[in-house]
């Protein structure tokens, strides 16, 4: 079994606390994780199940469905290009193939010196930045231009030390 | 300015208080307006739900019934996803206070102790702000036990998704808040009488509750006078798509859609419009021949057999090929769907196939109305309305359509001359050397 760490702990018991059951937090005890891991290795789905005091089964079933969590490990930095579309009426289909081209890798895969691993995504919520991209699912590039995207494509790839 | 969700653009206590933010909310702690004058003041201002449906706001709460034992529950729905829609993070980053107090308001007229606010999970830079206005409201007294010594009592917490498009439907929100997977819920019973943890919940978009302390404050009169007939106060319109200034305008329900669009600078490089999707891509999409006199409210938008929805408009200009722009919508709502209602779940996946088909150049004319046929049977047939989303935008385009569909079936090429143009990259950047 896999140890949480305190300070993940004290984070996931911040959540704890808004519900009337530990089960309400078990989204983001699972993206605690996550964040700890850059994916969520078995141990650590089976860690939130012992700490949440939650069967394995009801956690796998939260993993399994929402888009955000990731079961295989990949690279460094997790580039997600909106393909919604607003975006695709920007070009979005263009956006992705200059990545690939650039990086030689497809949509799904990851760069061969673990950097980068591009996926497309749905509506982000930023239509009138069209198109956009969304990095390690928190940071949001808009209105994307070629030289614009070579520039975060080179900041991705040295983007290791954090 | 007559705005009412996006009047103040600066999120801190101290500047929404300078403006008289929670005078609405003291008031009503302090006993001087009762819920049920309240209730009274958002029923006769006509304000209907932003989130997509439309439901009047007052009747939703009077379902409710605050006197009644037991733990009740609101929810304020932030999670944003109907394509197309930016509006709501607006409103989260710039204007959290009026959210809260909103929420707190609405808490108060229908019983509930305890608030959650949903935001989608890529919603961090929302969360964040959210958080600290909380905080804020927290720390001055306004929220928690006992507040202002009034023994009342109100907790609200904002959550954070994991990334779902149907965790917007309302059921499948509260399955989300309890830990599960965002599955929808079979009605009845409705949430006013069971919902989260099956107590008695009410659940209202964010720009829904924004709207409502500016109501309280000036009346419903003066929110009615905003809007048109059965269409009360302004929407947040956000337009994308082939425009040459894409962008989101708090405005008057009723306001002309040409007006909009010249507030976006037209559709870009002078070109024609095609079609316009009017409230987020589950919306039934209108031709661009009857736009002229189209108006941004619920009757006209039914009228145009479409719907205001969310208020995500999408513009597409002439070079769009539209069966691979319905294609990919099917890819999203194929991806999307949470697989409980069979029609849905495999239907999606028929269509999307039979539009592949024929994007592959190995379709034929009668897959047209075989397309049609699947779509319009998942209509009515599942348990929340994403059978709805997905069949509304296959029959319109379709409907509207049809001889650019054949055509594309037959020939095993767009209609549209250089039909890569309308999901060209660089198209839209080179505009502006024009």
């Amino acid at each position: 079994m896999m140890e949480i760490l305190p300070e993940d702990k004290r984070k996931i018991d911040h959540w704890v606390a808004k519900f009337p059951t530990p089960k309400g937090a078990v989204l983001m005890a699972l993206r605690i994780m996550q964040d700890r891991h850059n994916w969520l290795p078995r141990e650590a789905i089976d860690a939130v199940s012992d700490y949440l005091k939650i069967s394995k089964t009801e956690v796998y079933e939260v993993v399994s469905f929402y888009s955000m969590y990731r079961l295989k490990p990949g690279g460094r930095n997790y580039l997600k290009v909106c393909t919604s579309l607003s975006c695709c009426l920007m070009g979005a289909d263009e956006v992705i193939q200059h990545v690939e081209n650039s990086l030689s890798i497809k949509k799904g895969e990851t760069t061969d010196d673990q950097m980068i691993t591009l996926m497309e995504t749905e509506c982000l919520g930023a239509c009138q930045m069209a198109p956009v991209a969304l990095v390690n699912d928190t940071e949001y590039i808009g209105s994307l231009t070629r030289e614009s995207l070579d520039q975060l494509l080179d900041q991705l790839k040295e983007k290791s030390s954090e | 300015m007559n705005k009412v969700c996006l009047r103040y653009d600066q999120p801190a206590l101290a500047y929404y208080l300078a403006q008289g933010g929670y005078t609405v909310w003291k008031q009503l702690i302090n006993g001087t307006l009762s819920p049920k004058q309240a209730l009274d003041v958002i029923k006769a201002s006509g304000l209907r739900g932003r989130g997509g449906a439309g439901f009047m706001t007052g009747l939703k709460w009077s379902f409710m019934n605050r006197d009644k034992p037991g733990q009740k529950f609101l929810i304020c729905n932030s999670d944003e996803g109907e394509p197309g829609t930016c509006k709501d993070t607006l409103i989260l980053r710039h204007n959290p206070h009026q959210l809260i107090e909103g929420i707190a308001i609405c808490s108060y007229v229908i019983g509930a102790q305890v608030a959650y606010n949903y935001l989608r999970g890529e919603y961090i830079r929302e969360f964040n702000v959210c958080e600290t206005a909380l905080q804020e409201a927290y720390d001055a007294g306004l929220l928690g036990k006992n507040i202002l010594d009034s023994n009342i009592d109100l907790d609200i917490y904002n959550l954070l998704g994991a990334g779902s498009y149907i965790v917007g439907e309302e059921t499948a929100m509260m399955e989300s808040i309890e830990g599960k997977r965002a599955m929808p819920r079979n009605k009845p019973p409705f949430p006013a009488v069971s919902g989260l943890w099956g107590c008695a919940t009410t659940i209202n978009n964010t720009e829904t509750l924004a709207s409502v302390p500016p109501i309280l404050e000036n009346g419903a009169n003066w929110f009615q006078g905003l809007g048109v007939e059965n269409s009360a106060g302004t929407k947040i319109f956000c337009v994308s798509g082939h425009v040459t200034n894409p962008g989101v305008f708090e405005l008057p329900l009723g306001i002309k859609f040409t007006e909009l669009l010249d507030r976006c600078g037209g559709v870009r490089q002078g070109r024609k419009i095609k079609a316009l999707i009017p409230g987020g891509t589950s919306m039934k999409v209108i031709p661009g021949d009857q736009l002229d006199d189209l108006t941004m409210d619920f009757d006209a938008l039914k009228k145009a057999g479409s719907s205001i929805g969310s208020g995500g408009l999408i513009v597409m200009d002439e070079t769009t090929c539209m069966v691979r722009a319905l294609t990919h919508m099917m890819r999203f709502y194929h991806e999307e769907s949470c697989g409980q209602c069979t029609p849905c779940r495999e239907g999606s996946g028929w269509v999307l196939q039979m539009l592949e088909k024929i994007l592959q150049k190995k379709g034929e004319p009668d897959l047209i109305s075989k397309i049609r046929d699947v779509a319009s049977k998942i209509e009515g047939r599942t348990i929340c309305a994403f059978g709805e989303a997905i069949s509304w935008p296959v029959t319109s385009f379709i409907d509207h359509f049809y001889d650019e569909f054949v055509f594309y079936a037959q020939h095993g090429h767009s209609l549209v001359e250089g039909a890569n143009k309308g999901f060209s990259w660089d198209t839209h950047t080179k505009s502006e050397d024009e």
